[in-house]
């Protein structure tokens, strides 16, 4: 119990629960036309297998017997006046979405908590408000004011903010930071049931038959019990004690924030580690280029930057630099930064820079001479394959990849040059390729000793050669599951001539396969 | 290219700042290896003359090309792992001649990195070529293009040279079935296929290539001939006395300015030979 907790100090969340969302939306999305409907016992349904079940009701029919999660059918037995339309989770979903970016009103940081939630930071936030209470009354207020029921807590974590605004009075708060937080949760939380720790539905059944109905109660048993119990749990929502830590602060509880910005960053990872001052000029002034470059291509400039100087022996060293104007010339970032980096100890070197604008704002582009700059740095590959396809077109320009295929030319494919590369198998290294194929194989007249024997002349664009060693044959089958029945097998050799000229052929069938008479030969592949 | 540009300058210039024609004598002399770009860097404008019967041509170039780009020294503020792709320009023609690159046959750090370029034309192609060399985010441009054709004179030569200087990319052009034309390349190679050394296991089996090389017109080097091989991931060359050139067209003496050295090496083919032998 008396472990540190370093992820309570100080943290305040916000918990909002729409224990109506769905309803509440569909009353907003229908208006005036809706309202004839709604001042009757009203459900919403979703198909199910077993036919249409209720996802959602209003009050009236919650009143006449109907619940959430029973069958349409169930519910008409008990209601039959009971008027039903269909539900949407796509769009409560995305509605919940813009939720969240609308709840950053109280917080710099929201999360969707789905499907009828939300977190939001609050840290150092409510005395904007007047404190947390004004801050509290205030969310009431903007939810009134479009209509949305909410149920509203603040905790310093965020399980505990969810057990209070799902099962906690109304507009609780929880206060404490420092040491004495845990136990200020602990004791506030202590009556809630054990369904708000969020856990599913059966280690919920089996607290139930434990005899374990509040928070309170599962300190009671000691650790070591549930703990041998719950062992095999490795999920936090099929674990109590995990879900507790988290709702205590002992154990952190990472959220994925609904808007996530990345920041333009720049790297280099060194090839030797850098002990001089002039040699870091050079990659920050490398790192400051690209930096430019990036924010230039998102139309921003920088206002906060961040370099961080990865040292050999582990350790970081961060500076950071604020500027007045958003900016994007190299020239001006090295400057202010040289007088940063004049008290950097590089130690046994440092091995990687990282450059960071953790603060940008939109910077409009200026028209610079567009040929100039290609022509100063060189193109990036991008714009190089962009002037080739519209030159060339698209099909001129591509990318060899491999393919799941015995039949050598089936075994390449050619696609576009920046697409990612599919997964393949690989190669084995001991079947040696040649450097090039031919686009189709040529056919050659060989001399060779029946039915099987190594080709020993041959004659190709109406040149002799005479095969001075051979190695093969290396023979693939026809792939039946694609091909004729009639298809026949090739025996590829690699072969030289006798003045050094390598090439890749094959025999098309062999003699007495009975598909088709004498086998021809073809040269397929030159090898380098 | 660091030194001074000096075999562009009028002869009368040359003469005038003797001392360094002197130096250009020195460096002249000094014969071509494998891993040259070490020390004097990666020669930018590259031709490789070859038949379009086998793959030597492509082979050794591409050979050569890996050997400048494994050997040239990388700043110490340079990125630690290469990622550049390679471009792979083709005419239609040299694709249906001899081929096109079979991605399992490439060397295991290049497959995943050529980017091919089909071009119908040979202008196509040299536009294709000098946008290759014009990109930053490429390792090295290879050109195939058969015959000697009208588009490829010695004004489109200098252009590619020009570009692949500025921007520090690297040109191989592979010359299937030409005449030694006019051009401006920085060095001309004459390749054909040479018998390969017998592997180690099947003596019968035709084993890693080996490539004849006759280095015709270099600039800083003496011509020579080698065999060229490949040594377990390096190129390696032996010296090689074979005297024959095989199929090529013997260049036209050319006088001007520009070619004044070239073409007075060129005339005297019995000391080329005998520079050959010495190495």
């Amino acid at each position: 119990m008396s472990s540190p907790a370093p992820s309570v100090s100080g943290r305040r969340i916000l918990s909002l629960w729409l224990p109506a969302l769905a309803m509440d939306r569909w009353r907003l999305a229908m208006g005036e036309a809706g309202s004839a409907l709604d001042a009757g016992p009203l459900v919403l349904i979703a198909d199910t297998a077993h036919g249409p079940r209720i996802e959602a009701l209003n009050r009236i029919a919650l009143e006449a017997g109907a619940r959430r999660g029973t069958m349409l059918a169930d519910a008409r037995t008990l209601c039959p006046a009971i008027a039903t339309a269909p539900a949407d989770p796509a769009a409560d979903l995305a509605f919940l979405e813009k939720l969240a970016l609308w709840g950053r009103r109280w917080g710099p940081w929201s999360a969707m908590d789905a499907p009828d939630g939300l977190l939001i930071d609050v840290t150092a936030v409510p005395h904007l408000y007047g404190g947390e209470q004004s801050l509290l009354a205030d969310v009431a207020r903007a939810f009134a004011r479009r209509k949305l029921a909410v149920r509203a807590a603040i905790a310093p974590t965020a399980g505990a903010a969810w057990a209070l605004s799902h099962y906690g009075p109304p507009d609780a708060i929880v206060g404490g930071t420092g040491s004495s937080a845990e136990d200020d949760i602990a004791r506030a939380l202590s009556d809630l049931p054990v369904a708000a720790l969020r856990l599913d539905q059966d280690v919920l059944t089996v607290l139930r038959r434990l005899g374990l109905k509040r928070l309170g109660e599962l300190g009671t048993i000691g650790r070591d019990a549930i703990q041998r119990r719950f062992r095999n749990r490795k999920s936090p929502a099929a674990n109590p004690l995990i879900r507790m830590d988290q709702l205590l602060g002992r154990v952190p509880e990472p959220l994925l924030p609904v808007v996530q910005q990345d920041m333009p960053l720049v790297q280099r990872r060194l090839m030797e580690p850098i002990r001089h001052r002039p040699l870091l000029d050079q990659v920050l002034g490398d790192l400051a280029a690209d930096m430019a470059r990036e924010l230039e291509g998102r139309g921003e400039g920088a206002r906060r930057l961040e370099i961080g100087l990865w040292r050999v022996d582990g350790e970081v060293i961060v500076r950071r630099l604020e500027l007045a104007a958003a900016t994007r010339e190299a020239a001006h970032i090295c400057r202010l930064f040289a007088a940063k980096l004049d008290d950097v100890d590089a130690g046994f070197g440092i091995e990687m820079v990282r450059l960071r604008a953790s603060w940008a704002e939109p910077l409009a582009l200026e028209q610079g001479d567009i040929e100039a700059a290609a022509e100063a740095h060189g193109t990036s590959l991008a714009a190089c394959i962009d002037r080739l396809t519209v030159r060339l077109g698209e099909k001129a320009v591509s990318r060899p990849v491999p393919f799941a295929s015995h039949i050598p030319e089936r075994a390449q494919r050619w696609q576009r040059p920046l697409d990612p590369e599919p997964a393949s198998q690989g190669d084995l290294p001991f079947h040696k390729r040649p450097l090039k194929l031919l686009d189709t194989a040529e056919k050659i007249a060989v001399l060779y000793a029946t039915p099987d024997g190594y080709p020993k002349r041959f004659r190709w664009r109406g040149q002799v050669h005479e095969v001075a060693r051979v190695e093969g044959p290396e023979r693939i089958a026809p792939e039946w599951w694609r091909e004729r029945g009639s298809a026949r097998l090739r025996d590829y050799y690699r072969i030289e001539d006798d003045t050094g000229r390598r090439y890749w052929i094959y025999r098309l069938g062999i003699v007495g396969d009975g598909r088709g008479g004498m086998p021809d030969w073809y040269l397929q592949g030159l090898c380098a | 290219m660091t030194q001074p540009d000096l075999s562009s300058l009028p002869e009368e210039a040359l003469h005038a700042i003797g001392e360094d024609v002197a130096a250009l004598c020195v460096r002249r002399s000094a014969r071509w290896r494998p891993g040259l770009a070490a020390e004097e860097g990666k020669a930018f404008h590259n031709e490789v003359f070859a038949s379009s019967r086998e793959g030597a041509g492509a082979g050794a170039a591409l050979a050569l090309a890996l050997d400048d780009w494994r050997t040239t020294p990388r700043g110490e503020t340079d990125e630690a792992e290469d990622r550049r792709g390679i471009l792979w320009v083709q005419t239609r023609e040299a694709a249906r001649l001899s081929g096109r690159p079979y991605r399992a046959g490439l060397p295991e750090d290049v497959r995943h990195r050529v980017i091919h370029v089909l071009a119908d034309k040979p202008e196509d192609a040299l536009f294709a070529l000098e946008e290759g060399l014009r990109c930053r985010d490429l390792a090295f441009v290879i050109g195939e293009m058969s015959g000697n054709p009208k588009a490829l004179d010695f004004t489109a030569s200098r252009r590619l040279t020009l570009v692949s200087q500025k921007h520090g990319v690297p040109l191989f052009l592979v010359r299937l079935d030409a005449g030694r034309d006019l051009s401006s390349a920085r060095m001309r190679w004459e390749v054909a296929s040479a018998p390969s050394p017998a592997p180690r296991w099947n003596t019968q089996a035709p084993g890693d290539p080996a490539w004849h090389a006759e280095l015709f017109r270099a600039r800083g080097h003496r011509p020579g001939t080698w065999v060229l091989g490949d040594g377990g991931g390096m190129l390696v060359a032996h010296s090689s006395t074979r005297q024959d050139a095989s199929n090529s067209v013997r260049p036209e003496p050319v006088e001007g300015l520009l070619f004044s050295s070239v073409s007075r090496m060129e005339r005297r083919p019995t000391l080329r030979q005998a520079q050959g032998e010495r190495g």
